[in-house]
């Protein structure tokens, strides 16, 4: 059963419809109101708060952290500079994905991972040896996601005396608020202008509080999930044992994915030194054509003896088969199922289109053809696009855009097929997302 | 002095319609210019900062039924629309009590159950019968209306496509519809309910705009126009645009164009020139002229055929029909900017209402009353009001805790029995406030600016003969293939190359774009391209 988070005084106290999930073991609010969809566009809109406490999250300080985040991840830690927040991937010896989360660098030796599962041990294992010192701050952090194009003028009013303006797409600032640290990052998981804020839990609740009376008058409204499945499959974000299995959960090879096959392909550095699974990456990048600048002729021998003798260690323990040779062949795409079908199918039952207003996780098919290529694995009517939209795995040989497959849709429990497009993700993609505010 | 660039097409006015019609012309390839005569584009789908800060959707105030298929196929969401929703109503009573309609339905139920728990339970059935009857109607929105006196094949099998579509119904909707066609909307009402206030606000979206009282027959048929958007289910367009209506036409406007459409505003047409019979150009009121190789007027009927060409290019039946279309306005608008949200007595607070509509309808009679008045040239001095907050909506309509305040207003008459617009505008103004007054008792104390508008503020703003704000009033004898006149309602009108796309068009007023695009597929057609 789940238990209440730091900000549940708040959350219970406007969740009138007492709709309430499961998230990571917290009580978190589906919708907040009688309609999602005034939530929705009031991220799209205005601003929405959201509780996003339940997210796992570690802090790695010490000599050797960006040493052991840059043996984790597949994104270049050792690049990336002091107030830098990267989006990145994690994989097995086999180079499947185990989770995705943000990685925000708080100083030379000291960073703070977000994770969707928990992820303490993976650290553990993969820094032993290491001169780091790893913490599991989970339910020492709340955190609050401030999202929508007014979220800045918001943020901003809130706290006079911080420089919010400069503060760029994925990069982070340390302030405070009640004398209390709080750490702002401009991230978030709605494709918009959005921060996330990150506090101690026993100041979390006031921070709602002044964030909600600062926005009454830029139309901020509690954001609950119902809404952000919705704005997040807009945005072409994925979401963990819906878009793709985790390596660890998957019971099967073929649950697994590679990040080249949920298109996370841009986060793996194949230049950089060993990393966990890089092998595995190298071999499938040149089998996709994924490699464009090196070739990897010899490993040079790694400086990091750990690295090599944890080889087998760190395959991943689950590992449900050999790992085959198997050929990377699915790739993640965005899909627009063609509305005038859904209108001709729907039609011929005399209905007008039945089609998903909150976001479906229930996988259908993808054909092309009378083959079967792949799986449609999210999937909603985008209320600002006035399209049904899609995220899916399917075959490379159909992924390139403009592909013409064939989604399944249910028509009076009679199954049929309509046909959709690929399509560029994001769907939707304001320029505020990444823009400074301030012009 | 005559202008050196020719284009394919010309469209007149760049209300929504014209602009909607020159995007879909200008994406087929056709080398597209729109004049619009004022400095802002958008016709009545306009926004304005009448005062500073506050943005006023200065004439028209909600996205009725904007195609959908439209928004795709211009790309309107890349181009910056957005449509918010506008879910609930709430009539405030005089003697304190509410009705309450909105998504959550068992708060809907529990609220009319209060009055009767009859028309609680016949609320939802009448949704779904409803529903049928949109459903029987939308087929006629998305079609060229053929002509039924016409034998040529074309007309007779569409009107073969029609009656079939209509025998698909079933018996029992063919009935209900028959009422819909001949009944008041009040007597159409009273079939379901008992409610008196829940009756008359209802029967307020029979009247919006139109010339007509709850007790008019005929206007129950104007009731379905609010159920088109129920049948586009979760894809519905209705609510309220981003940045005002104007954001509709900003919208339309970027698109076109993107699609290569030129668009020039403070461009005021004089006329359409022509030769033998053949529309070949525009002469500008700056004495400049244009030439293209067909003209589209998205203006009225009156303009399209009176003002802008010579009527003795006309068949004298069209300029007899054309100048008996009525195109009086009904309705006025008082636009406020607002301090802070004031607060109903009924249910005081800044709740999820106030980002609904708020209809001042508390009985059948109080409309019918204040029609009373009209039809003898006077305006209502308790009149019907639609209010709206387009700032609790769209916060970037007012600064941070201030308001617009957007009211519809009926009647007020065009045509005033005694004195002039200029001189009775602002008692018109004072009755509308003082009436919101009595169920906001501290409206007035908030009031920063008020605009007030009346059918000839309409008119000598944005052209609309009579201030009609559907260019033509909606009533049955002006729908179809009526529209604007028997055997002119193809969009096409007795001279070659020179089209009509706008309201006073099939399938009518109201934030559509249909016969905008409509007309723009007649139009490619006589040019041998096909609207993809």
């Amino acid at each position: 059963m789940p238990i209440p988070s730091p900000l549940y005084s708040r959350t219970a106290a406007l969740c009138t419809s007492q709709e309430w999930r499961d998230w990571s073991g917290y009580f978190s609010a589906i919708t907040y109101g009688p309609s999602y969809e005034v939530e929705y566009y009031a991220v799209r809109n205005a601003a929405g708060l959201m509780d996003a406490s339940p997210l796992y999250k570690y802090e790695i300080l010490g000599a050797d952290a960006e040493r052991l985040l840059d043996r984790m991840v597949t994104r270049n830690v050792a690049k990336s500079r002091v107030g830098q927040v990267l989006y990145t991937p994690w994989c097995d010896e086999d180079g499947k994905v185990i989770d995705d989360g943000t990685l925000a660098r708080l100083g030379p030796q000291h960073f703070r991972l977000t994770a969707a599962d928990p992820s303490l041990r993976w650290l553990q294992d993969v820094g032993y040896g290491l001169d780091v010192e790893l913490r599991d701050v989970s339910t020492e952090l709340a955190a609050l996601a401030l999202q929508g194009p007014n979220s800045y003028a918001i943020l901003q009013s809130l706290l006079p005396k911080t420089k919010l303006g400069g503060l760029r797409y994925y990069n982070l600032l340390q302030t405070e608020f009640n004398r209390a640290p709080l750490t702002i990052t401009r991230t978030g998981y709605t494709g918009d202008l959005g921060y996330e804020l990150w506090i101690a839990p026993e100041h979390a609740p006031a921070l709602w509080d002044s964030i909600m009376e600062t926005g009454a008058g830029y139309g901020i409204l509690p954001l609950g999930l119902a809404a952000l499945d919705i704005l997040r499959v807009e945005a072409g974000l994925l979401l963990i044992e819906v878009d793709y299995s985790s390596t660890l959960h998957a019971r099967i090879t073929e649950q697994q994915s590679s990040p080249y096959e949920i298109g996370l392909g841009w986060a793996v550095d194949l230049d950089k030194a060993d990393f966990i699974g890089k092998q595995a990456l190298q071999q499938e990048a040149s089998l996709r054509g994924e490699l464009h600048a090196v070739q990897p002729t010899k490993q040079p021998p790694s400086q990091n003896s750990e690295a090599q003798s944890d080889r087998g260690l760190l395959r991943s323990r689950y590992s449900v088969a050999h790992p085959s040779q198997r050929q990377s062949g699915r790739s993640l795409v965005g899909l627009e199922v063609n509305w005038y079908d859904l209108e001709r199918l729907f039609g011929e039952a005399n209905l007008p289109p039945q089609v998903a207003g909150r976001a479906s996780r229930t996988a259908v098919p993808v054909y092309a053809g009378e083959e079967h290529v792949g799986q449609a694995t999210s999937m909603v009517f985008s209320p600002i696009l006035k399209k049904y939209i899609a995220l899916a795995t399917v075959r490379s040989e159909h992924a390139a855009l403009g592909s013409q497959l064939e989604f399944e849709i249910t028509v009076e429990y009679v199954r049929k097929r309509a046909n959709a497009t690929v399509t560029k993700i994001p769907f939707y993609n304001p320029a505020q997302k990444r823009a400074l505010p301030n012009g | 002095m005559a202008n050196s660039t020719s284009y394919d097409a010309i469209v007149i006015g760049g209300g929504h319609n014209g602009l909607v019609n020159a995007a879909y012309l200008a994406r087929a390839g056709l080398k597209t210019l729109v004049l619009e005569q004022r400095h802002v584009l958008g016709g009545a789908t306009v926004s304005e900062e009448i005062y500073p800060g506050f943005k006023f959707s200065v004439f028209s105030y909600v996205v009725s039924l904007m195609r959908p298929e439209i928004i795709r196929e211009l790309e309107l969401v890349r181009h910056g629309l957005a449509i918010l929703p506008l879910e609930s109503t709430i009539t405030p009573l005089p003697d304190g009590r509410y009705i309450y309609r909105g998504p959550d339905s068992a708060a809907t139920f529990r609220n009319i159950s209060q009055f009767s728990t009859r028309d609680a339970e016949a609320y939802r059935e009448y949704s779904y019968a409803m529903y049928h009857m949109a459903k029987a109607v939308k087929y006629i929105l998305s079609i060229r209306p053929p002509d039924p006196t016409s034998f040529d094949p074309r007309e007779l099998l569409a009107l073969l496509k029609l009656g079939k579509h209509f025998l698909s119904l079933g018996e029992e909707n063919i009935y209900t519809l028959a009422k819909l066609m001949t009944m008041s909307s009040a007597d159409f009402l009273e079939e379901w309910f008992e409610t008196d206030p829940l009756i008359a606000t209802l029967s307020a979206s029979g009247i919006i705009g139109t010339f007509l009282g709850p007790r008019s027959p005929g206007s129950a048929y104007v009731l379905l126009h609010h159920y088109m958007g129920e049948i586009d289910g979760v894809f519905r367009a209705w609510g309220f645009a981003r940045g005002g209506t104007g954001g509709v036409a900003e919208a339309i406007a970027s698109s076109a164009r993107a699609l290569g459409a030129e668009l020039r505003t403070e461009a005021r047409v004089a006329h359409v020139i022509t030769r033998n019979g053949r529309a070949v150009g525009v002469a500008l009121e700056n004495g400049d002229e244009i030439y293209a190789k067909r003209i589209i007027s998205s203006l009225d009927p009156k303009l399209t055929f009176l003002k802008l060409v010579d009527q003795n290019e006309l068949p004298s039946d069209l300029v007899d029909r054309v100048g008996k279309f009525d195109s009086y306005g009904s309705s006025g608008k008082v636009n406020l900017a607002l301090d802070a949200m004031p607060e109903l007595s009924c249910l005081p607070g800044y709740g999820e209402h106030m980002r609904g509509a708020i209809s001042i309808s508390p009985s059948v009679n109080y409309i019918e009353r204040a029609y009373d008045e009209a039809k003898y040239g006077r305006f209502a001095k308790k009149p019907y009001v639609d209010i709206i907050f387009p700032s609790a909506i769209d916060p970037g309509m007012a600064p941070p805790g201030k308001h617009v305040m957007s009211c519809f207003v009926q009647y007020a008459p065009y045509q005033l029995a005694e004195g002039d617009w200029n001189s009775q505008r602002e008692a018109f103004g004072d009755a509308v406030v003082d009436t919101l007054s009595e169920y906001m008792p501290n409206l007035k104390q908030l009031i920063l600016h008020r605009q007030v508008l009346s059918p000839w503020d309409i008119e000598q703003t944005i052209g609309l003969s009579g201030g009609n704000i559907f260019q033509g009033e909606l009533s049955l004898s002006q729908l179809f293939f009526l529209r604007p006149a028997p055997g002119y309602a193809q969009y096409r009108t007795p001279i070659a190359n020179y089209y009509q796309c706008g309201s006073g068009t099939h399938p009518g007023g109201g934030i559509t774009g249909a016969p905008g695009r409509l007309a723009a597929i007649e139009i490619l057609k006589d040019a041998g391209k096909v609207l993809q």
